[in-house]
């Protein structure tokens, strides 16, 4: 579903902080995306939902090359890519039920409210659906942009550091969600240096670990 | 990203979003905005009550024009008085001068009945004019702009003394001129107006706009469509711009229709105001104002667009 092929980028010309990367997303796999602070995960997730373009070879995703894509068709991609950002924004003025739910209106799509009470309850925010985003706690917030994330039912779930604030008992509790997810058949990547947590994960799940290391990516082995 | 793709978004599919009664979702993506709002609406409400005075003011002025050009006599009369045995080769040399008068037609004698005719009003039906020294009338028609008769006036002056021109409305002339000027100056305020509101939505909207970016590159990153958020913006600032203009027009409006009766008032201001048709249109000021909104808040949102992917 997600595609990389000899994959670079920079943000700055003649200097690439990442390069030749190939990859492949197998659907209903559980990936981990690890390498230290500044290698480049939050760039290379980027690059999936097409927020930023390869310099050079090919990334396509669903098949269609994110090059060749139209500003409409960039957003249409993202219908079908949930992500969770490592600094997830909302609408402020917006209460977190709405906020959750932004994705069904901006696609023109009817707010099933039952469904809608069940997702908020999925994510223990039910006590919260009513409260305005700046309100929220860190977990909170990660857990309210995991249900935005995956409110249209993508076939992916991209997840950026979701546990970067959070204690371990609640990082474990968002895992969870993600497991949750990746049970139903979507594939989830999730990038994180936190090694326990790949641990703790891949306890119950068999995931695939990519590591970023010197500009390239690996697949890491079983030390982990 | 490409430029072309923004001017594809579509004008129907922005019209529709605009005139679509789903605007709930639309309506509330943009956050609401207190102050900048209250001060659209009444920047859009100032410049339409303003607009309704240029537009009343170009409409009177037109008219007034009119009416004074058409009182413009379209002669002159030269009136020949000489001692009894002169005036008739008098008469004669002022034919002869007013033939050669550029911008005007072949000069006329009034004969004695017509003569009668106009004397009657103060001498009554029974006087004999025959018996009086009463001056030749000449009539003169004006065919051209190059008539002159100042020009006239002072050659009579110096080769038939005796004859006096007499030019009852020429100086109306350049009042005419005048009503004409103001109309002119009455449609430039118009224009001027309408740019100026179409700048100040348009900086309204920027502003509005740059302050929002962070929604808008929210919902670009949850899979909006461009059309979806500018229809977003360009709905809440054309119906701000409308509703803003629509009160102040209405004032504009009330406020002339309370101007005291014209008729009454007589002089130089007759018929500063609307009459019968010409009352609809101050409404399409409005309009204006909308269709001014749209496309400066469509423009803005295209360019805050361009900027996030
Ligand atoms: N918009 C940008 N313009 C220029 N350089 C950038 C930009 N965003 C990130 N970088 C640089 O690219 C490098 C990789 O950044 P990135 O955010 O992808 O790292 P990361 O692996 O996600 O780090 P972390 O674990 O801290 O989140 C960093 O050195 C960063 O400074
Ligand atoms: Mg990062």
């Amino acid at each position: 579903m997600i595609e990389m092929q000899d994959v670079s980028f920079g943000y700055r010309a003649g200097s690439e902080l990442l390069s030749g990367m190939t990859m492949s997303l197998q659907p209903g796999m559980f990936h981990f995306l690890t390498g230290p602070s500044g290698s480049g995960k939050t760039t290379l997730l980027r690059l999936c939902y097409a927020d930023l373009l390869p310099s050079s070879g090919k990334l396509s995703v669903f098949g269609q090359d994110v090059a060749g894509l139209s500003r409409d068709g960039i957003a249409m991609l993202r219908r079908r890519v949930g992500v969770v950002h490592q600094d997830t924004q909302f609408l402020d003025h917006l209460p977190v039920a709405e906020n959750v739910a932004l994705p069904l209106s901006v696609s023109g799509q009817p707010a099933d409210i039952e469904a809608m009470r069940d997702l908020l309850g999925w994510v223990q925010l039910s006590q919260h659906a009513r409260a305005l985003p700046p309100s929220l706690s860190g977990g909170e917030r990660q857990r309210a942009a995991l249900a935005r994330a995956v409110i249209l039912s993508p076939d992916v779930v991209l997840a950026d550091e979701p546990t970067g604030n959070l204690d371990w008992d609640m990082s474990m509790r968002l895992m969870q969600l993600l497991v949750e997810l990746n049970k139903t058949g979507k594939a989830v990547l999730v990038a994180t240096h936190d090694l326990n947590l790949i641990r703790a994960v891949k306890a119950q799940v068999s995931a695939r670990v990519l590591r970023i290391a010197g500009g390239g990516l690996q697949l890491a082995g079983a030390e982990l | 990203m490409r430029q072309s793709e923004f001017r594809a978004l579509k004008l129907k599919a922005l019209w529709q979003g605009l005139i679509g009664r789903d605007g709930g979702a639309a309506n509330r993506i943009v956050p609401p905005t207190g102050f900048t709002a209250h001060l659209t609406l009444f920047s859009a409400g100032a410049m339409a009550f303003l607009a309704v005075f240029a537009l009343a003011l170009a409409l009177a002025t037109e008219r007034l024009a009119d009416r004074w050009a058409s009182e413009l006599s379209q002669s002159v009369t030269v009136r020949v008085s000489g001692q009894q045995q002169e005036q008739e080769a008098l008469t004669q040399s002022v034919l002869d001068i007013l033939q050669t008068t550029p911008g005007a037609g072949q000069p006329r004698l009034l004969d004695q009945d017509e003569v009668g005719a106009l004397l009657t009003p103060w001498f009554g039906p029974d006087m004999p004019i025959d018996a009086l020294p009463v001056p030749d009338l000449i009539e003169l028609p004006i065919t051209g702009t190059d008539f002159d008769a100042e020009g006239l006036r002072l050659r009579l002056e110096g080769e038939a003394p005796g004859a006096v021109l007499d030019d009852h409305t020429e100086w109306r002339r350049p009042l005419v001129s005048a009503a004409n000027r103001l109309q002119v100056l009455g449609i430039i305020s118009l224009v001027l107006i309408t740019a100026a509101s179409a700048a100040m939505i348009t900086l309204a909207a920027k502003a509005a706009l740059a302050a929002n970016g962070q929604v808008i590159q929210v919902l670009r990153l949850i899979g909006a469509r461009d059309i979806t958020i500018a229809i977003a913006f360009v709905r809440r600032f054309t119906h701000r711009a409308a509703i803003g203009a629509a009160v102040g027009t209405v004032l504009g409006m009330a406020a002339i229709a309370l101007l005291p009766d014209m008729q009454a008032a007589g002089g130089f201001l007759t018929g500063l105001g609307f009459s019968g048709w010409s009352w609809l249109l101050p409404f399409l000021v409005p309009l204006v104002a909308a269709v001014v909104g749209f496309f400066a808040t469509r423009w803005a949102a295209l360019k805050m667009l361009e900027s996030v992917r």
